[in-house]
């Protein structure tokens, strides 16, 4: 043998060894077939397709993060310029990215870019409004706009990540999806053949706010509040009491409470959440809630102040229970309401995963019970198996002992490409069985393209040994445009592509490498190999 | 050695119009079916709607269904029987719901709900045992204990309801007819199965699979798939240019189009529903004729240095006849593997594998029925069809645009 071909079996056995162990002996070596079986299981990690499961795509409202930021700033420009005695008409918010503050004193207009570049430096500009005197329009920079949407988006993908994650389900998956400004999340849930709790967990609310109570008496309705006082205090706001709130009977029907606007303690101030059994009546849950040492330091003087006064717990915009603050509160305090453990649970699970920023939309949803998935699998194992086991027989009858190496080859490249997928983690899907089975098809024909040009060489006179240099010499440049061509395609598909287009592709890509690999270097060293130990004069075995 | 082919020698150009003729009756009798005919049928990905997988114990009355479908309002579903290749059974249907301004989730709801109504358990008040999930089945174990075991229950129960399960999807089929067949899982004493008929029904279908998709997420996915065709076409049509000439690049996109219109023709004709996995099929086709047409390319450059003094179209004519046995060995064995993924892919891989089985033999024949054709009439049109010397190297040094022989002979002496 010589020294060079040496070097080359070697290294294709270094690589052969690698593969195998990779998908059969790793993590645990094995010491026995079901060893070895769970290994593989380990490493093939199959797709929702085949396994069973959900895929969950859906759209977070950004528009809607958006619109409350501009109206957050609405409030609080109002309650600054008042602060400051500013005469002006009127604040408010033209539409999601515009605000018009309406006929302000001129010589006072200062005061109102002071504020703006103060506080607003790099959010908001300021421009004189068309057609009004003395009005201006606030308008809302790009670059915040992005800065929001990024916020929320991360935001809202952590939340739905907590959340999901703390329902115990194996191997979950949420990550965004599409571009950056499609705002999808992506949710897969193996395993999961229902989706009904997975999509309550993610669609609660879960926008806890504590406000101060304005006026100790409830009104039946906005209109019954108006027919009394006519107009709302500024900073206040009229809210319903929830379902479940216990001053709401048959007999009393509708509450709505009139309360501060902005809230002393949001849901992001909270430290943790639990479960607990009302200790005033044991049947039912509640919910109790610490607060964090900062929200803690501004809530107990608060308390302290007003002591007397009521305190309304506001789920999701609307009041839970508005209990009298009967001394100095630090940090913990509970929600009320008629709760069963479950929806208590569920409750304190979303509280401490924190709000959505914004609403959500489903897109799409996919379910594949687990009977269909086994059944994809049986049904594309045994193409798989029978397509190449028909290859491999012609193979071997066509080109006789050649054959042979072809299908050697075409073992290996399965070997590889499994081990590859499995080494990045990459997904074995439907497609993917189908980019497995194209894969065996360009390795047959990259074997085919090479003997069938040994023969011409041969049939044109040349020796044994000079018909494989040139049969491969002259087949590799061919094999090369075809695989990059399919590459460039695949890796388009790749790159543009989703979900079964993508996945498709990756096992494309991989496999046309191993083949390269296999059907020219392997087949190559193998017949050199062979070519040494026959005699110069025979024939080839093609 | 056994040999296909012993030296064919076939005039491939001449017959370049029988060629086009074919391809005009293909292209024509498939488009006037697509924008005359029943058009091309959307699948679930581009249409949007809600889907619905239903295994029924035994085969279904359609017009029973069709009503309790009425009942609920969606009486203009469509119900699409599946049936798989080698079993008689025809208990599965596929219950698709368009997107007509209603939402989805509302739609897949009625659907689950006509089947309850039509075909529910009745009023025992037990649950269906083909809805069971591992978690419940183990939860109704583990509180009835039929094995008396006290320590570590639980884990022993879940172990063996996800055997059970696992039982009913892969044996069963996603249903259980009789219960006593579960006395075949290994731990499953009579104990278990008294308590497990005790405890559940028997319903009379399952569900198999379930899809809700948006209609803007349909015309996204649609104009996305389009796009990624394009891309992969200008990506292969700029490398071959690269590798070989413009006029070489274009006929090969060219018949790789032509093969995308006339399977597309094909799906029309004979009803199949595209999907996302039928574009991924659409594409391997693509790269598949690509393949074979670039092998014969491969060849004619090859040969184009060789035989100078040949007229073009005899240097094509004897490339197609030197890689005739390649082509037809490739496309014979991948046409088998298609094939068999055909017959035996069960319904999920019917479409994708019937755009291969069609593209293979369509992809195949372009390759020397289009793309070669077109670059010999280009080569005519020239005026260099007669000479000697004329190709692809010659015919652009004429041009004087770029030196396209440097980059030839590098590729060629390897």
């Amino acid at each position: 043998m010589k020294p060079h071909l040496k070097w080359k079996a070697l290294f294709i056995l270094v690589v052969i060894v690698l593969c195998i162990y990779f998908l059969f002996g790793y993590p645990t070596f094995p010491t026995s077939f079901a060893q070895v079986k769970d290994n593989f299981k380990n490493q093939i990690k199959l797709g929702l397709d085949l396994q069973g499961g959900s895929h969950l795509v859906l759209q977070v409202q950004v528009r809607e993060a958006i619109a409350q930021e501009t109206d957050t700033t609405v409030d609080r420009i109002t309650t600054m310029l008042r602060s400051k005695n500013v005469h002006y008409d009127e604040v408010r918010r033209i539409d999601d990215l515009h605000i018009l503050v309406k006929n302000i004193d001129p010589a006072q207009y200062s005061t109102l870019s002071d504020l703006i570049s103060a506080q607003y430096n790099n959010v908001w500009d300021v421009s004189p409004a068309a057609g009004e005197p003395n009005s201006y329009t606030l308008t809302l920079r790009p670059s915040a706009i992005a800065a929001i949407q990024e916020q929320t988006m991360t935001q809202a993908r952590e939340t739905i990540e907590q959340r999901i994650n703390a329902l115990g389900l194996t191997e979950p998956t949420v990550v965004p999806r599409g571009g950056r400004d499609a705002n999808e999340i992506l949710v897969q849930l193996p395993g999961v053949g229902d989706t009904a709790e997975a999509k309550a967990v993610i669609q609660a609310g879960g926008q806890l706010e504590l406000r101060l109570v304005r006026d100790p008496a409830t009104y039946p309705s906005v209109a019954a509040y108006m027919a009394q006082h006519t107009v709302l205090p500024a900073g206040a706001e009229l809210l319903p009491a929830c379902p479940d709130n216990r001053v709401r009977t048959s007999d009393t029907g509708d509450v709505w409470y009139v309360l501060d606007r902005a809230p002393i303690v949001t849901g992001r101030d909270l430290r943790t959440a639990v479960e607990n059994r009302n200790a005033r009546n044991p049947g039912s849950w509640q919910v109790d809630f610490t607060l964090s040492p900062e929200a803690a330091r501004r809530f107990g003087p608060f308390t302290q102040q007003n002591i007397g006064n009521s305190m309304a717990i506001v789920l999701d915009h609307c009041v839970k229970s508005a209990p009298v603050i009967n001394g100095r509160i630090d940090d913990s305090g509970m929600i009320e309401g008629s709760f069963s453990q479950q929806s208590a649970h569920d409750l304190a699970l979303v509280l401490r995963a924190g709000a959505l920023p914004a609403s959500i939309k489903y897109l799409e949803e996919r379910t594949v019970g687990p009977s269909l998935g086994a059944d994809s699998i049986r049904h594309g194992v045994q193409a798989s198996v029978l397509s190449l086991l028909v290859v491999m027989i012609f193979m071997l009858i066509y080109y006789r002992m050649s054959g042979g190496n072809a299908v050697l080859a075409l073992i290996l490249n399965l070997i590889i490409l499994l081990a590859v997928m499995a080494l990045f983690g990459a997904v074995l899907t439907l497609p993917g069985i189908a980019g497995v089975i194209l894969t065996i098809g360009m390795g047959v024909d990259s074997n085919v393209l090479v003997f069938e040009r040994i023969r011409e060489e041969i049939r044109n006179g040349k020796s044994s040994a000079a018909a494989v240099d040139a049969g491969f010499d002259n087949a590799f440049r061919t094999i090369i445009d075809t695989h990059v061509t399919t590459v460039v395609s695949a890796a388009f598909l790749g790159f543009f592509g989703t979900g079964p287009i993508r996945g498709f592709a990756i096992t494309l890509v991989v496999g046309l490498v191993a083949n390269i690999f296999t059907a020219v270097y392997v087949s190559k060293t193998i017949f050199q190999y062979h070519l040494t130990k026959m005699d110069r004069q025979a024939e080839l075995s093609i | 050695m056994i040999e296909l082919f012993k030296q064919p020698n076939l005039d491939w150009m001449g017959k370049a119009k029988y060629f086009y003729a074919l391809s005009g009756i293909l292209l024509l009798a498939g488009w006037t079916s697509i924008l005359f005919g029943r058009g091309i049928k959307y699948g679930i990905d581009f249409s949007g709607g809600a889907n619905v997988d239903v295994r029924f114990a035994n085969p279904p009355n359609l017009d029973k269904l069709r009503s309790g479908l009425s009942a609920q309002g969606i009486g203009n579903s469509e119900i699409q029987p599946i049936r798989d290749i080698g079993s008689s059974s025809n208990s599965e249907v596929l219950i698709f719901v368009e997107s007509k301004g209603q939402d989805e989730n509302v739609a897949r709801a009625k659907v689950l709900d006509a089947l309850n109504a039509t075909y529910g358990v009745g009023s025992s008040g037990k649950p269906d045992f083909n809805f069971a999930t591992p978690s419940s089945l183990a939860a109704v174990l583990t509180e009835k204990d039929p094995l008396f075991l006290s320590v570590n229950a639980g884990d022993r129960y879940r172990q063996l309801a996800k055997a059970i399960l696992d039982y009913r999807d892969t044996n069963a089929n996603g249903i259980v007819t009789n219960f006593d067949d579960l006395g075949k899982v290994p731990g499953v004493t009579p104990a278990v199965l008294s308590v497990i008929k005790s405890s559940f029904s028997q319903g009379p279908f399952a569900i198999r699979k379930t899809e809700v998709v948006g209609p803007k997420v349909g015309a996204e996915l649609r104009k996305q798939a389009v796009l990624v065709t394009l891309y992969a076409l200008g990506g292969m049509l700029v490398y071959i240019a690269f590798r070989f000439e413009w006029v070489y690049g274009a006929a090969a996109v060219l018949a790789v189009f032509h093969d995308v219109l006339i399977t597309l023709g094909f799906f029309s004709l004979l009803r199949f529903e595209i999907s996302l996995t039928v574009i991924a099929a659409l594409l391997t086709l693509v790269g598949y004729s690509m393949n074979d047409t670039i092998v014969i390319f491969d060849r004619i450059r090859e040969n184009n240095r060789l035989l100078r003094r040949e007229p073009f179209d005899v240097v094509v004519n004897k490339s197609i006849n030197q890689t005739l046995s390649r082509t037809i060995l490739t496309s014979g064995l991948t046409f088998l593997t298609v094939l068999v993924l055909f017959l035996m892919g069960g319904q999920v891989l019917r479409a994708f594998s019937f755009a291969l089985v069609v593209g293979i033999i369509v992809g195949t024949y372009s390759s020397f029925g289009i793309a070669a054709p077109i670059v010999v009439a280009w080569n005519r049109w020239r005026g260099h069809g007669v000479v000697a010397g004329s190709g692809p190297a010659a015919g652009n040094k004429n041009r004087g645009s770029e030196n396209v022989t440097a980059r030839l002979a590098p590729a060629g002496r390897r």
